[in-house]
């Protein structure tokens, strides 16, 4: 057994962080979260220099050919750092398309994915938050009509993959006609959404649907879990560090035994779950009886977790906390991004009770 | 990642399989044999195997195996997979033993080591004091060294087992001029003999496993010191380490899990099985989350054990996961239980709609004494959070000569 990362993927970890610690200091994020395009172009084109945009892309497509735990270690960096790129979407576009196409769906967008060339998305959710394949109501069909909510980074994609009645996917080409986005007020600055109306647009279908959507799903949950871990561990890293230097009563507060203790249990809420994404993500492509289950099982908790040490966080910095000023807010709203997109903690413990056959 | 245990590793499995499926349960032509009887003819034949006891030398009883995590594992995984007995977990095997192997004299190892782990010799663990809990180093009970013998006097509390122990192992202070934690030896005494009273203590459960330990002129030779004369701290280390491991094991949250399952098919909600119930399901997914992060931080920590590398701090959480878990298992139980919930253990039992209500009505309370045992939850919380994140060590500990 060994149960740890490769050194490829510690290498991995390290060489997208390194570009992050370099070309997204907390100010540069500061900027574009405050901006109006929510998007660092520079910093996605590094990443997609190192490979992010076909991580798991087989290499016939020009992909590095890996696997959804390669993919979910590259989330949690980007989670830790609050990246804002398109990488959610785009990666689970690629996913859907390599799992779904047909020989020429993947040569036709698979490399261009892979060079970062075209940036993808998915466009799955339904008004009253009908994320799943099976609640999918969008006709099928070589034009589709209808709105889709939530779609993360539409404005810069080139493609959409598009969820469809009967849990079929659709594949619609952004610059296609009768497409119109309408922008999200979103929590969440470094992930900007649109709500997308398709009227009579062109639509081609994924070969494959029926075992891509699920997939698509799942990878979908295993990668917010994967990005929760990072973000979580951040914020208990700068809720430490604060209450390293901030002094009251004339002592540093992290000599208070209860700021202590919140400390710890914010600890306790981060790092037991590194192993429960791992394995997830792994799950996808070594434990097929288990990774639908697993996948709700992992993004149910760690998101609620994430979310949890968000407001742990927000407690720890006082009334700096609370300040459109204080970093911690950042994180705070990637917490809500993941907590809620493509459905709450609750609707996954629900699937996986009923997968579980409790 | 690699889950699997490696072709080696599963032929070794093989082997271990059958010989559990050969040899457990022991059965006997002419006579019924007893559990206790079966058991140690079969620790017997594992030992010879190569399969218990492996860290223990031969010359003392054990196996003496080259160190390998993975295949104790399997070893567990097998044995358990079949209910056959593992190593006695008695307080005496789990942190006796072990500290006897690094630090007691040859002839201690000799006399101590065998018997205990066959079940021979029981001991209990004389720590804690009235005064010194968590604040341990702060043990007052008194050892002089009069002619060739240990004179002990204080008291000791929550000593499980001391009603039944032949021996017990204990701190107490024998250098009073030393500093705190430079003044406390470890020492072994012979439970039979004047000197000490036993009192027992009632536990909220209801029932008597802890006592009071009273030292009126105790006695003791001079050579049953384990370590130096101030070196006690320091050897009660090795086994305080060990306690924290095996409480930490992942394996019983799943259990515990998997019971409250049951519990939950077997119960009713509003004449409906409560497992159907929408609240119920979603507080044991809830949990499930909890176990299965406790369940594959458990993997890292062997991984990291099997290739001599350090899980950091993740080890000073297995504790508090567990306990954690404990509890909002206990609590989800009694939720199930109803009405039931009003019961006493004792009255739950009599009772005749879930057999297993007494079971959870005791367990309620003593996922409490789970918490507290061993260093406490917030004691966790001070480890996890002054050695794991670095945080101000409390002015107020005087951990001047401790670690």
């Amino acid at each position: 057994m060994n149960f740890d990362l490769t050194e490829e993927q510690e290498m991995l970890q390290q060489s997208l962080g390194n570009v992050m610690e370099n070309e997204l200091p907390v100010n540069r994020l500061r900027e574009i979260f405050d901006g109006e395009a929510g998007h660092d172009p520079e910093l996605w084109k590094s990443l997609v220099e190192l490979g992010i945009g076909g991580l798991a892309i087989s290499d016939t497509y020009g992909g590095a050919g890996l696997e959804i735990l390669d993919l979910a270690v590259a989330a949690e960096t980007l989670g830790y750092h609050g990246a804002p790129v398109p990488f959610l979407g785009h990666a689970l576009a690629a996913v859907a398309i390599e799992a779904a196409g047909n020989e020429s769906q993947k040569k036709k967008w698979l490399p261009s994915l892979a060079t970062g060339d075209l940036v993808g998305t998915v466009a799955l959710a339904e008004a009253d938050g009908l994320w799943q394949p099976d609640e999918w109501k969008m006709a099928a069909g070589d034009r589709i009509s209808g709105v889709k909510e939530f779609v993360p980074c539409a404005e810069l994609s080139g493609v959409m993959v598009v969820g469809l009645e009967g849990g079929q996917l659709g594949l619609v080409d952004r610059n296609a006609e009768g497409i119109s986005l309408e922008p999200v007020d979103g929590a969440d600055r470094t992930r900007r959404m649109s709500h997308v109306t398709f009227e009579n647009t062109p639509c081609e279908l994924l070969a494959d649907s029926s075992r891509g959507a699920g997939r698509l799903r799942d990878v979908g949950l295993v990668l917010c879990a994967a990005d929760a871990l990072g973000g979580s561990e951040r914020l208990l890293e700068m809720s430490v560090e604060y209450a390293k230097t901030r002094e009251q009563f004339g002592v540093k507060i992290g000599h208070f035994q209860a700021l202590k203790h919140q400390l710890a249990n914010m600890a306790l809420d981060v790092e037991p779950n590194r192993g429960l994404y791992w394995f997830a993500a792994y799950a996808q492509d070594h434990e097929p009886e288990e990774a639908e289950r697993i996948a709700a099982v992992a993004k149910a908790h760690m998101t609620d977790r994430f979310m949890q040490v968000a407001r742990d966080a927000v407690e720890a910095h006082g009334g700096l906390g609370f300040t459109w000023e204080c970093d911690v807010q950042i994180w705070f709203k990637r917490a809500m991004f993941n907590r809620s997109f493509l459905g709450t903690p609750s609707q996954h413990r629900v699937r996986s009770a009923d997968l579980a056959g409790w | 990642m690699d889950l699997s245990y490696g072709s080696a590793m599963e032929g070794f499995r093989d082997e271990v399989r059958s010989f559990v499926e050969s040899n457990w349960p022991i059965e006997s032509e002419n006579e019924e044999l007893s559990f206790d009887k079966q058991a140690s003819v079969f620790r017997e034949r594992a030992i010879g195997q190569g399969y218990l006891y492996r860290n223990i030398p031969k010359k003392y009883g054990g196996s003496e195996q080259e160190p390998d995590v993975i295949k104790a594992q399997i070893i567990r995984e097998e044995f358990t997979r079949k209910w056959a007995p593992t190593e006695a977990r008695g307080i005496g095997t789990m942190m006796l033993v072990p500290t006897l192997l690094e630090k007691g004299e040859e002839w201690q190892k000799e006399k101590f080591v065998q018997p205990t782990i066959t079940g021979e010799l029981t001991w209990c663990q004389g720590y804690s004091e009235p005064g010194s809990g968590s604040d341990l180093a702060s043990l007052m009970t008194k050892g002089e060294l009069q002619g060739d013998e240990w004179v002990i006097n204080g008291q000791k509390i929550w000593t499980s087992g001391a009603h039944v122990a032949d021996y017990m192992f204990c701190l107490v202070r024998t250098e009073p001029e030393a500093s705190k934690h430079a003044g406390i030896s470890y020492l072994l005494l012979d439970m039979n003999q004047p000197g000490i009273e036993v009192r027992p203590l009632r536990m909220m459960t209801g029932s008597s496993d802890f006592n009071e330990v009273f030292f009126n002129d105790a006695r003791t030779p001079k050579d049953w010191i384990v370590g130096k004369r101030g070196e006690g701290w320091l050897v009660s280390r090795t086994t305080l380490k060990h306690e924290r491991n095996s409480i930490g094991a992942a394996q019983q949250t799943r259990a515990a899990l998997a019971g409250l399952v049951k519990l939950a098919r077997e119960s009713e909600i509003d004449g409906r099985p409560a497992i159907e119930d929408s609240s119920i399901r979603q507080q044991l997914a809830e949990l499930e989350g909890y176990v299965k992060a406790h369940q594959y931080s458990g993997y890292r920590q062997l991984t990291q054990d099997a290739k001599g590398g350090d899980a950091g701090i993740i080890n000073m959480m297995m504790k508090l996961l567990s306990t954690e878990i404990g509890h909002k298992v206990a609590g989800l139980s009694m939720d199930l239980l109803e009405e039931e919930g009003l019961l006493s253990a004792g009255g739950a039992q009599l009772g005749n709609r879930s057999s297993s209500a007494g079971g959870w009505i005791s367990q309620y309370m003593y996922s409490l004494g789970i918490a507290i045992a061993g260093g406490t939850a917030n004691v966790q919380r001070n480890v996890i959070s002054e050695r794991g994140l670095g945080l101000p060590r409390d002015a107020a500990a005087d951990r001047s000569s401790g670690k």
